[in-house]
């Protein structure tokens, strides 16, 4: 039990180690800034089950990536735009979209498994795909992937209004002259360019615990447009950066650590949500009427 | 609206204020099928104008032409003196009613807000005005008691008077209005259409609702377009909504019965019937 216990939390050196994860550190906190703000959209535009296909497609592309020495980040991209873009383009209603990304997912794994395979580098980069890896972000990478998360924020800032417009009620928001199709198109491409720098740190499997999970808690106890970002990039920070500090102590990787401060997070909003938001009784009746 | 009023300046809601609404020899077609031709309307302010007709008979596609998303295939709609064209400031929209999905991480008041300048790039910036706006707004459509509730959790009659409030905060001249009482209460299609009709007589504004039943509208409304069987019928109410001029559109005798304020019309053939949902208290025979 103990030796269990050392395994997924021992603290020696701990300062030493932190000096070196310092990159991974960064990496996660800008990651969480950006998964928490495109998961509120995730979740206004009911695209969940959209982000697991994504990542699994960038799992693919940064499998081939490897594979053929074009680089697990150019991969990863490749993979989850295309994904995001043919979800777009195809699925732009509610039914399609779900057989569309029920299609893309195990072709997507498969290929990911192909590639993986034929694959003859470290084994570690292979796991690290799927479930995540803090030590091998160097200073190239975390460039690239600061600015990738700086594109999608940014991005993200400037069509925030129409996009939430859009995503409410899209026949009022065309009505009033937004272009709905080209927002939601712009929006696939920050959710696939979040999902590509995603997969890389907490690994395809679990991109849904920082672009999902915070926002779904957030909006468990609160409903205004302001605390729900605010919230949801807090609740995604903490997770990353917390799993990342957690998970140097122990030699598992790190997406249990992430995985699970979300959800903990889930379960804490969603009891004090359902506190919070007990409607009075005669607001119930009215509500059931 | 034909009292002789030429010497007077325009006057709100009188005849020779110019038209908000010009719809001239308009047809739309799709393939073979015609669903309406030779509609012509014209719409001044403060005029209600009720547009009637059996499901698949164009009345959605209509209101689509209005907001610039369908094109026509002949005549020409003119609105304001121009073109009808997309994302009109001036015309105002409550689609057909589908409830919002609880998850919606909006406020009713965060909601009507979307109305006001939902279409601008950017962040919803707050500022004093826009919350005295939006307040006002909310009083005018009885909704300050739940301004701070999430839209989810609302009623379909708190959530339809939000979409009224939505399209009239933008202060339009033209309220365009899908079936906006359907599955609402008596009560709560009373607190809707009161709004909806106390709305055009601020602001020089006309509106246009999609209905499947007058009666709820039946002292409000000016004008019946009644679209069936590839035409469009306009007129009064006591112009359209008879047996003769109905039995005239669809070619087989239909009658229009007036009972206790009420009109129910009987013996619409099956095809118009297809789908012609009659409120609840009002079912066409054919369906009894």
């Amino acid at each position: 039990m103990s030796d269990l216990w050392s395994e997924l939390f021992s603290f020696a050196n701990y300062g030493e180690l932190l000096m070196l994860v310092r990159n991974s550190i960064i990496a996660g906190a800008v990651l969480g800034l950006a998964g928490g703000l495109v998961g509120v959209f995730v979740m206004a535009r009911d695209l969940p089950f959209a982000v697991h296909a994504i990542s699994e497609l960038s799992f693919a592309g940064a499998a081939a990536g490897l594979l053929f020495g074009i680089g697990v980040v150019e991969g990863s991209l490749v993979g989850s735009l295309t994904a995001a873009l043919l979800i777009g383009l195809l699925g732009s209603r509610a039914r399609e979209r779900n057989s569309i990304i029920a299609v893309l997912m195990p072709f997507g794994l498969g290929l990911g498994i192909l590639c993986l395979s034929l694959y003859s580098g470290r084994v570690a980069n292979k796991f690290g795909l799927l479930t995540g890896q803090i030590v091998a972000v160097d200073n190239p990478r975390l460039l690239s992937l600061l600015i990738i998360c700086g594109i999608v924020i940014a991005g993200l800032l400037v069509v925030w209004r129409p996009l939430m417009f859009v995503s409410i009620d899209a026949q009022v928001a065309e009505a009033r002259g937004v272009r709905s199709v080209a927002l939601s198109m712009v929006f696939m491409i920050l959710l696939g360019l979040v999902t590509a720098v995603s997969v890389q740190i907490v690994g395809a499997l679990l991109v849904l615990s920082i672009l999902v999970t915070p926002a779904a808690a957030a909006l468990r106890v609160s409903a205004s447009p302001l605390l729900v970002p605010v919230l949801s990039t807090l609740f995604a920070v903490v997770a990353m950066v917390g799993g990342i500090m957690l998970a140097l102590g122990g030699s598992v990787p790190i997406s249990p650590y992430v995985t699970t401060i979300s959800f903990l997070i889930y379960l804490a909003c969603r009891a004090w949500g359902a506190l919070q938001n007990r409607p009075p009784k005669s607001a119930r009746v009215a509500a059931t009427a | 609206m034909t009292a002789a009023t030429s010497d007077r300046p325009q006057t709100r809601g009188t005849a020779p204020a110019p038209p908000i609404l010009s719809v001239r020899d308009a047809s739309l077609r799709f393939g073979s099928r015609t669903l309406w031709s030779h509609l012509n309307l014209k719409v001044r302010p403060g005029e209600f104008v009720a547009v009637l007709g059996p499901n698949g008979a164009g009345k959605t596609s209509l209101l689509r032409a209005i907001l610039g998303a369908q094109p026509l295939t002949g005549g020409s709609i003119e609105l304001l003196g121009g073109p009808v064209r997309r994302g009109h400031r001036l015309v105002g929209y409550v689609p057909q009613q589908r409830l919002a999905d609880r998850g919606t991480p909006l406020r009713a008041r965060d909601f009507v807000g979307l109305g006001l300048d939902g279409h601008r790039f950017g962040l919803p910036l707050p500022s004093r005005t826009r919350r005295q706006a939006i307040d006002q707004m909310l009083a005018t459509i009885n909704a300050t008691s739940f301004a701070t509730r999430r839209i989810g959790d609302l009623s379909g009659g708190e959530q339809q008077r939000l979409r009224v409030g939505q399209a009239l905060i933008g202060n339009p001249r033209l309220l365009l209005c899908d079936e906006p009482l359907i599955s609402l209460d008596l009560h709560q299609q009373r607190a809707v259409s009161t709004l909806i009709d106390a709305s055009r007589r601020t602001g020089d504004r006309a509106v246009i609702m999609i209905t499947h039943d007058i009666n709820p509208v039946l002292d409000m409304v000016d004008t019946v377009l009644y679209l069936a069987a590839g035409q469009a019928l306009t007129g009064t109410v006591d112009q359209v909504l008879t047996s003769a001029a109905l039995s005239e559109l669809y070619q087989t005798p239909v009658d229009v019965i007036r009972a206790r304020g009420r009109i129910l019309v009987v013996g619409l053939p099956d095809t118009a019937l297809e789908g012609h949902e009659a409120a609840p208290e009002n079912p066409p025979e054919g369906l009894r």
